[in-house]
């Protein structure tokens, strides 16, 4: 089976940031997280806490992304992320799906408070930490839709230089509780680790080492490239 | 005010109708506050666990602090104010009862160092007070900002073995502290202790800091039962940041008659102002914009400045239990001034907050002629002297 490629983007992060899109979708992209920037990160590292704060000064709010986002008419699915506080807010499903967007992920929303979210006909995926214990994870296997998303590293959000062993551990154990894709996220940062992920997960989520380049002023391009070549060493098999 | 969805309110750790409280973190530090949760339930069912507190809070702290009458600010005022003097606690702030709790119970439970946020670095020099009592090394996050008009606490907290970390992210004040801390706590929950400085964080802190802190609430009833003919004051007032202070003063008189008081700052107005909404683990009213996004308090006073308030405030707003108020930076600082020049007693900067509504108050129907009325003086103001010599021109 071929591995999933998930690369992350800020929204609303630079003008034109929906090129990125299309040069992600290009480059072999399964599907796009889209960050959904909040005031106050706590999951996030200081690159997308960088990105986030960018995006927030340009005066991007949820409903700009998404207004941005249904034109841009792109055909990859597109799973947005974000924080409870803006997550819970009424109207957010309804925004999401006319958007199109199919997917969520809310990092600080664990199993036990994830019933508050209404957003009917969206694909709530939960996320799974090396600290997960085994009845939980498997509780966290049974209600996510669409995957599972394995936390490589007990830490936020960010590039590192090796995959941490937990992930590897975690995929594993992920796979015995779900049917679900396992997608290991937090901290790949280059196609080497990529591939080393996909080798116990289906697929991969990279997000600092994308936001990195694109802070650095790479453009749609330079960064499409990049996710290039995590799809390349993904599909080396 | 309802423009997020409803939560559960069966949960534990929840507060009201409303579903305050929570515990809204990333799954990685479930475990974590589940422990905290279990090991807490478990200390504070436990005589050993409350006589070895309860110890230090005497020997150690100089509990219990004195109920002081301030009897020429009452005959100016025309009410009688009594004030709760957690200033003449060791450290000199209220914050010393909280830490003191969790350090025992970081230490029973294993664990070998501590962590803690800090805005006015009174919650941080308590931390480091601690964890050099009981040989635990302390990190601690303060904001750039508050590390610059708090200098003599960071250096209190270097002095006392702690590394301080300055944040530098947002507005540089205690709620990116406290968002830091949490990021580290995350990549250090099997061997730190997340020692949080208020009634706010994911379930159980809310509680577990409350009754922490009711030791000022329960001292000052049995207090005011000896001191008052009345046995009960007619208002309890304290100053609200996180809201710890009050929680615990609050805890003592919630079961009678007296009208509970929380004087937040202007600039950082939660309970008074905020809309409901979720940060740093737990749902409560925040400041916020109109999309959602946490706003940034401004108080000259440092421990006051947080966009919310915690859980258990906003529960009791919604039931009308106790009322919240606002005071002015200027306000603050002239209170400071005045009970010093009439009591001999320089209050911190937060606490001048609470004396001051009662200065604007007394004489109205707020505060009517002839009421008596309790103000947790939460800490001193020795840490505040720059920032005096800079605003009171003297
Ligand atoms: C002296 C003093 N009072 C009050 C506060 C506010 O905290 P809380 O509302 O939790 O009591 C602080 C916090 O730093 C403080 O140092």
């Amino acid at each position: 089976m071929t591995k999933l490629l998930m690369p992350y983007l800020t929204g609303g992060v630079a003008p034109g940031w929906t090129a990125y899109l299309r040069a992600f979708e290009d480059a072999g992209a399964d599907q796009i997280e889209l960050g959904l920037p909040f005031s106050d990160p706590t999951v996030d590292g200081p690159t997308i806490q960088e990105a986030s704060d960018a995006a927030l000064t340009r005066g991007a709010t949820p409903a700009s992304i998404l207004d941005d986002l249904a034109q841009a008419r792109t055909s990859v699915p597109i799973i947005a992320s974000t924080y409870a506080n803006l997550a819970l807010r009424k109207g957010f499903g309804e925004a999401l799906t006319a958007a199109g967007v199919t997917g969520l992920i809310v990092p600080d929303l664990p199993l036990d408070e994830v019933d508050q979210l209404q957003v009917p006909g969206i694909a709530v995926s939960l996320l799974a930490s090396p600290a997960t214990p085994d009845d939980r994870l498997a509780e966290i296997g049974r209600r996510s839709q669409g995957f599972v998303y394995a936390v490589s590293i007990m830490g936020t959000t960010g590039e590192r230089d090796r995959l941490a062993p937990s992930a590897a551990t975690l995929a594993a154990r992920l796979k015995q509780v779900t049917d679900l894709p396992v997608l290991i996220g937090f901290g790949i940062s280059s196609p080497a680790q990529a591939a080393e992920a996909a080798s116990v997960a289906d697929g991969v989520i990279v997000g600092a080492a994308v936001m990195r380049r694109v802070l650095d002023g790479a453009g749609p391009t330079e960064v499409g490239a990049f996710v290039g070549s995590l799809r390349a060493a993904l599909d080396v098999r | 005010m309802s423009s997020i969805t409803a939560a559960a309110t069966s949960a534990p750790g929840r507060f009201g109708e409303r579903g305050y409280g929570g515990r809204y973190v990333p799954e990685s530090l479930i475990p974590a506050c589940q422990a905290v949760a279990e090991a807490f339930a478990e200390a504070w069912a436990d005589p050993g666990f409350r006589g070895n507190l309860a110890a230090l809070l005497s020997a150690y702290a100089g509990r219990p602090t004195p109920l002081t009458p301030a009897l020429r600010l009452s005959a100016e005022l025309g009410v009688t104010v009594l004030l709760k003097r957690e200033d003449l606690t060791h450290t000199g702030s209220h914050k010393i009862n909280n830490v003191l709790g969790q350090a025992l119970l970081a230490r029973r439970m294993g664990r070998t160092r501590l962590i803690a946020e800090t805005g006015a670095g009174m919650h941080g020099v308590a931390t480091a007070t601690a964890g050099a009592l009981l040989g635990l090394p302390v990190k601690v996050f303060m904001g750039e900002r508050d590390i610059e008009r708090q200098a003599h606490n960071v250096f209190r907290m270097r002095l006392l073995g702690a590394e301080v970390v300055s944040v530098t992210a947002g507005s540089r004040t205690l709620k990116d502290a406290t968002s830091e801390a949490m990021r580290h706590w995350v990549t250090d929950a099997d061997e730190a202790y997340y020692c949080v400085g208020s009634v706010i964080g994911p379930h159980p802190y809310p509680t577990m800091v409350r009754e922490f802190q009711r030791v000022i609430g329960d001292e000052a009833r049995r207090q005011c039962a000896a001191d008052l003919p009345s046995a009960v004051p007619d208002y309890v007032v304290a100053c609200v940041g996180g809201g710890s202070n009050a929680a615990g003063t609050f805890a003592g008189f919630v079961d009678t008659s007296a009208q509970l008081i929380g004087v937040e700052a202007a600039g950082g107005s939660g309970a008074s102002h905020g809309a409901i909404g979720v940060l740093h683990g737990f749902r409560s009213l925040f400041l916020q914009d109109e999309h959602g996004q946490i706003q940034e308090a401004h108080s000259i006073a440092a421990g006051l400045d947080y966009p919310g308030v915690g859980p258990e405030h906003a529960y009791l707003r919604d039931l009308g239990r106790a009322r919240y108020v606002t005071v002015a930076d200027d306000e603050a600082i002239a209170a400071a001034v005045r009970l010093a020049r009439a009591e001999g007693i320089l209050p911190a900067i937060e606490s001048a907050h609470a004396l001051a509504w009662v200065l604007r108050a007394a004489g109205t129907s707020e505060l009517p002629a002839g009421s008596t009325v309790l103000v947790t003086l939460s800490g001193r103001g020795d840490k505040d002297i720059t920032t005096l010599i800079e605003e009171a021109q003297l």
